[in-house]
């Protein structure tokens, strides 16, 4: 373990809010029916929580499970418990269409926290941060900038982001500019 | 720049986070097909001054395709649709002819 | 002499004196200045220079419809130019300097052409640089290049920083004068979550310099009572210092906040460009006055009698001590009135209307002005300064009655309602002919996503130009805006208006109706563009009947006021010209922005380390500090080759060739695409996708191939793992990891939708290095225990191994002709691993490799590259791939369209390998010429290089290209133009230049 690197290697930034990569986190794409129960109880078995609704996420602490498409969970968990998820997975899906894989190393996660973190999203992704439209627990796939990212927002407003490994330093960058003292918008946040 | 609703993932969000992908319905011809149908298959388009139905992929979002019914002189959306399917299904095709009756497309109606 | 009066001064603080230079020379303003009304207070009446005869020029407006005062503003990376004197608020240390003179403002030699005006009328450019057609290029071009131009572009780069926001609202108003107040606070109290912007600092736009009253209270109140109750609505925001800057499809407008400008050296962005989605957008823009058409309307001292109005009550600040007013119109009274009141002198008022004017005009006689009806001004006179003016009838042809001394000139030709941003997405207008004026058409408005308006007009901008009318409409609109976006309004009576009574305005065209053509040619239309009377009738002789037309030849509207002032004066001459009323002539386009905005907004964050996403491999910091040449992949980095110290980049790339065919190369070979396809139907897709089979691949296979798209072109090509029996790795070339994914998504999803398939893009999750050369397996083998060996792990196999402790997938392909095996890891070990081989390697003088050994390598196998031998008009059997085209399969994407006539016919051009005769490198793309010539008089061809490249192995050059007979003319000589005209022989021969019989991947 002490050979893996993430990314960034939890870089972080303190602006009007903090800015921080959060280094390596398990991830597994898991592609099948999510009508069907029996993927329901494989995603919701490995991730210790409930189901999420289309368009959410429900995470505690490095696990959770994020709704990507009506085809497609984001598995999210602990870095070393990937393998073991995976083998779960395999044992209580077997026989049926799916596909499982892991994409940890694939990501980059970033988390913001602060009360501006909704302006910092505004800047850069075509997204209402309002508060009565973006509310804790939505989860959403979009552009940042000029790349793909998702994030969804924790109970304490705070937001979490994954983007592709490759371009985590462009996303780093976009963060911490947005979130330079001095250009908070005071729109979100007043 | 449009507004589109995404019907696979609700989303509704602005052209950037979207990619058109040309002319929906498209039947395709294979092996065996004769030079004429190919060549309608490969080339011939649609380009009309009004209803249009095209397809469009989510691609910075749920990467999904989907179908949208558009008028090309107002840009109005009628409506969007699974990309799972061989024509407009009826409540896209009552839209357009609620706000355009008499519209024609290709063997649509 | 303009000054600053004693009193007077709305916006100003007084006790807070502001330093400022103006073309070096020192000058002091208060805070709350703009730096027109700066300037003005230092009786600096002359600002700069017209663009085309360079007269001498001063403020016309005081808001974002002025056409002269533009400047230029700090120096180095702060400089900017063509900045608007008028919106540009005043800050401590302001430097600014006059644009469009040389060598001097006051004395500028450009001037001589006012003097050559005669012979510079509308279309000159046109008429006159045609002939002799050389004279373009040496003379004409030259002389208009250096004359052209107002501002200088910036040499340095810009300091600031910028920034986009996306907002997201129901109502959003554009305008905070108080109809766009009064909308707001409709619009709120109805509960819609609103947006208002103003351009300026202020609320309340002209109403506390034009007077009136609102619910009995003066309108100063009712301004500051409402921003407080809009302040504290939850749902609603108010941003000053914020231009609605255009209106575009489905309810998006851009707002272009100036956060820094007026505080420089603060933290923060100095423009923020709001990208904001409206349900309902109110157009509260106000109106602009119009100048008059006289001689002499462009020198400086003459200016809107509204903003001589606002320099006093906004400023204090007088733009003279004797103002003429001249009008066809009521308001301009109230210019009289207030200079009066502040003790300046009014000599006369003109009014054009024979009638003349209402309650304002008693007023005025009471206060004891001179007033005289049915007159006119025939001619101001002065040169860089109004000196007086030369009264007529306004009847007549400009017989001079009277000379009266002044220093400054008021003018009101009436009022335009700013329209622009009801315009900008397709609202239509009507001509109002009792106002002459446009007003926005409530039936034609823009429609937005569901095909309903979303565009409305409130208050003047609509049309509704007195207080009275005013406030209802703008109330109207509010409500109208929140009920269209789901909300109830408040059943509450819009605050009454009141003011003096107007009497009607008359439109005035040209002043005097009958002015005779010497005084035509001094009437300016177009400030900037030095557009005049004269220029539009010339036009419209000349057959430039269409106001586009017109527009162009004449460039009216087109500088960077985007005539503002000018549009509707010119389109009043240019129909009276064609003698048809000014529907019937229509009107120009506007187009955003309203008024021009910073490009670094529009880039926002893209710039510097954020111009663009730059992807890196997880050994791309490695490569950073082992004197890497990069050569850009896509949005990737990738190693071209690694420079030792000294070593030019071919003699690096000689040697990475030589050591890799000799003993150890790596490969950073990350960015290759890696998607995984499984399912029940995975194989029947891939023989779908893949022109060759690859459903009967066993697990613990490869097998490469080639992607095609319905057209029959190649697309893609690569490496196929089989990793169990229903799931495959596609492995595809760096560039198309996105798009073969997308390709097989596409297919998936909307033609076979059936089939049990799933696809995830794994591109990122794997680190691939590439270990080549002779050495590969021994260097492998220090890292791990388990089987290398050619029984253990056999060419075109897979199987995963743990190498010093690090799970790793070994795929045993090779794209060199090299031993070569190539290992995935995960991302997060990819740095690890390769730290690892280099130690592992030392012994055998391991060399790491980048791009162009890549190809060099393949190159000499006859291996193609997909982007080199491809071009997206190239089918597999150009390139001689029959091999790896399935005869068995019934269809494959593209096998349809490789049986049309044109990719059949024998005469296609045909992959071959290319020696020059002398072992030099054939030039890239060159083209093989044949006999005779084409019927453009060009050489025929028959042939191009599609690769070429200086191979160390062989110390030759070799080269791959496309030939007309291709294979069947083996051993013939071919002539290679060359960039210098001279030729380069060639050889047709076999693409595979080494190892032909592939002992050396092969090896056991």
């Amino acid at each position: 373990m002490s050979d893996n690197v993430s990314a960034l290697d939890k870089a972080s930034y303190e602006g009007f809010v903090k800015v921080e990569e959060a280094g390596l986190r398990g991830m597994i794409t898991l592609r099948g029916d999510l009508g069907s129960v029996k993927i329901k109880n494989a995603a919701t078995g490995v991730a210790g929580v409930d189901m999420p609704e289309q368009g959410h996420a429900n995470s505690v602490e490095q696990s959770g499970l994020a709704w990507m498409s009506p085809d497609e969970l984001l598995v999210m968990l602990p870095y070393g418990d990937v393998n073991a998820a995976l083998a779960q997975i395999t044992k209580h899906l077997k026989g049926q269409h799916y596909l499982a894989v892991d994409v940890s190393d694939a990501r980059a996660v970033f988390r913001i926290s602060g009360a501006g973190a909704r302006e910092v999203i505004a800047k850069l992704c075509p997204v209402d941060m309002s508060q009565d439209a973006f509310k804790p627990g939505q989860f959403r796939r979009t552009r940042m900038a000029q790349v793909p990212a998702a994030f969804w927002m924790g109970e304490d407003e705070a937001v979490h982001i994954i983007s592709f490994r490759s371009v985590a330093e462009y996303v780093f960058n976009l963060l911490k500019n947005a979130a330079a003292p001095g250009s908070e918008v005071g729109y979100l946040n007043p | 720049m449009l507004i589109l609703t995404c019907p696979v993932c609700g989303v509704t969000g602005e052209e950037t986070e979207f990619h058109g992908g040309g002319e929906a319905h498209l039947k395709r011809f294979g092996p065996g097909s004769g030079d004429t149908e190919f060549h309608g298959y490969l080339f011939t388009r649609e380009n009309p001054k009004g209803v249009h139905f095209e397809r469009w992929r989510h691609n910075n979002g749920c990467g999904k395709w989907f179908h949208a019914a558009r008028c090309t002189m107002t840009l109005e959306i009628f409506g969007t649709y699974l990309a799972q399917t061989y024509e407009p299904p009826q409540h896209i095709k009552d839209a357009i002819t609620a706000k355009r009756p008499g519209w024609k497309w290709r063997e649509f109606s | 002499m303009s000054t600053r009066l004693a009193t007077g001064g709305r916006l100003l603080n007084k006790t807070c004196a502001l330093n400022f230079t103006f073309n070096g020379k020192r000058m002091s303003g208060h805070a709350g200045d703009t730096l027109a009304s700066a300037l003005l207070a230092n009786d600096q009446m002359l600002i700069g220079r017209s663009f085309k005869y360079h007269r001498p020029r001063g403020v016309v407006a005081s808001g974002a419809e002025e056409p002269n005062g533009l400047v230029g503003m700090g120096e180095g990376a702060k400089f900017e130019p063509n900045q608007r004197v008028t919106t540009t608020e005043l800050f401590e240390g302001l430097t600014a300097k006059s644009q469009n003179h040389w060598p001097s403002l006051v004395f500028d030699l450009g001037a001589v052409n006012t003097k050559l005006a005669r012979f510079l009328p509308g279309g000159f450019y046109y008429k006159t640089f045609i002939q002799p057609r050389a004279f373009w290029k040496h003379v004409y071009e030259p002389i208009i290049r250096k004359s052209a131009g107002l501002g200088k572009a910036p040499k340095d780069r810009d300091t600031d920083k910028y920034e986009h926001f996306y907002a997201f609202v129901d109502v959003l108003i554009i305008g905070g004068g108080i109809a766009g107040l009064q909308a707001a606070r409709a619009a709120g109290q109805a509960g819609a979550k609103v947006l208002l912007l103003e351009q300026t600092a202020h609320w309340g736009g002209r109403a506390p310099v034009d007077g009136g009253t609102v619910d009995g209270h003066p309108v100063e109140a009712f301004i500051e009572n409402t921003v407080s109750e809009l302040q504290a609505m939850k749902n609603v925001t108010l941003r000053n210092r914020t231009m609605g800057s255009g209106v575009y499809d489905h309810g998006y407008v851009l707002g272009y906040e100036r956060v820094g400008d007026h505080q420089p050296g603060a933290a923060g962005p100095r423009h923020r460009l709001w990208r904001i989605r409206a349900g309902q957008v109110i157009a509260a823009t106000g109106a602009i006055e119009r100048p008059l058409s006289f001689a002499g309307n462009d020198i400086p001292g003459v200016l809107l009698a509204s903003a001589i109005r606002d320099y006093v009550v906004n400023y204090g600040v007088s733009v003279g001590d004797r103002t003429v007013v001249v009008t066809n119109n009521d308001d301009a009274y109230r210019t009289a009135i207030t200079l009066k009141k502040q003790g300046l002198i009014v000599p006369v008022i003109l009014d054009a209307r024979a009638e003349g004017g209402g309650e304002l005009a008693l007023q005025a006689r009471e206060l004891g002005i001179r007033v005289e009806n049915g007159k006119a001004i025939a001619k101001v006179k002065g040169h860089k300064r109004v000196t007086g003016v030369e009264i007529c009838a306004q009847a007549g042809e400009g017989a001079v009655l009277e000379e009266i001394d002044c220093d400054a000139v008021a003018m009101s030709g009436g009022w335009s309602p700013v329209v622009h941003l009801w315009s900008h997405c397709g609202g239509k207008l009507n001509w109002d002919e009792a106002n002459a004026m446009f007003r926005p058409d409530a039936t034609r408005p823009p429609t937005g996503a569901d095909g309903e308006g979303f565009v409305s007009a409130a208050g003047a901008a609509n049309g509704a130009l007195e207080i009275q009318e005013l406030l209802k409409d703008a109330d109207a609109a509010g409500k109208a805006a929140a009920k269209a976006t789901g909300h109830s309004p408040k059943r509450k009576a819009a605050p009454k208006g009141e003011a003096e009574i107007e009497t009607p305005m008359q439109p005035v065209w040209l002043m005097p109706q009958g002015a005779h053509v010497k005084l035509r040619m001094k009437s300016w239309l177009d400030y900037q563009n030095d557009v005049k009377v004269s220029d539009i009738q010339l036009a419209a002789r000349e057959g430039y009947e269409s106001v586009e037309h017109a527009k162009r030849y004449t460039t009216i509207g087109m500088a960077t006021d985007q005539g503002k002032l000018s549009n509707i004066n010119g389109l009043a001459i240019l129909s009276d010209a064609l003698n048809q009323p000014i529907p019937q002539t229509g009107t120009t386009t506007f187009r955003p922005p309203y008024t021009p905005i910073s490009m670094a907004s529009i880039a926002g964050e893209a710039r510097d380390e954020c111009f663009q996403p730059l992807r890196k491999t997880p050994i791309h910091a490695w490569h950073e500090e082992n004197g890497v040449y990069w050569e850009p992949v896509g949005a990737w980095r990738r190693p071209y080759c690694y420079q030792k110290p000294g070593e030019s980049i071919d003699e690096a790339v000689n040697r990475e060739v030589i050591n890799t065919r000799k003993s150890l190369g790596l490969l950073d070979a990350s960015t290759l695409g890696k998607i995984i396809v499984k399912g029940p139907d995975a194989g029947r897709f891939l023989d779908m996708l893949y022109t060759n089979m690859m459903s009967t691949l066993n697990p613990g296979r490869c097998r490469y191939g080639l992607m095609c798209n319905e057209n029959g072109f190649l697309m893609d090509d690569g490496v196929v793992a089989k990793l169990d029996d229903e799931t495959y790795l596609c492995h595809t070339t760096t560039g198309g990891a996105e798009v073969i994914h997308g390709h097989m998504e596409e297919w998936l999803q909307t033609e076979w939708w059936d089939w049990k398939v799933f696809t995830a893009n794994l591109t990122e999750q794997y680190a691939q290095i590439a270990v080549v050369g002779p050495m590969a397996r021994k260097t492998l083998e220090k890292l791990t225990d388990e089987d290398l060996s050619a029984e253990g792990l056999s060419f075109m196999g897979w199987k995963d191994y743990t190498l010093d402790g690090i799970h790793a997938r070994i795929y045993r392909i090779s794209f060199s002709g090299e031993l070569s095996y190539e290992i995935a890891v995960r991302a997060s070990e990819g740095r690890a691993l390769w730290d690892k081989l280099m130690q592992a390697g030392a012994e055998f003088d391991v060399t790491p490799y980048g791009t162009e050994t890549l190809h060099i390598l393949r190159a000499e196998k006859g291996f193609i590259m997909i982007g080199d031998e491809t071009d997206g008009t190239i089918i597999p059997q150009d390139l001689g791939l029959h091999w790896a085209i399935s005869k068995k399969k019934d269809d494959f994407l593209g096998k349809r369209a490789q049986q049309r006539a044109h990719m059949t016919d024998p005469n296609r051009w045909q992959l071959v390998g290319l020696e020059t005769l002398d072992g030099s490198v054939l030039p890239e793309g060159a083209l093989a010429t044949a006999e005779g010539v084409n019927a453009n008089g060009q050489r025929n061809l028959q042939g191009r290089v599609t690769s070429t490249y200086h191979s160390a192995t062989l110390g030759r050059g070799i080269a791959m290209g496309l030939v007309f007979g291709g294979p069947e003319r083996m051993g013939e000589v071919l002539s290679f133009a060359k960039l210098d005209g001279t030729d380069v022989q060639a050889m047709i021969v076999d693409p595979i230049f080494f190892d032909k019989d592939g002992e050396k991947q092969n090896v056991r």
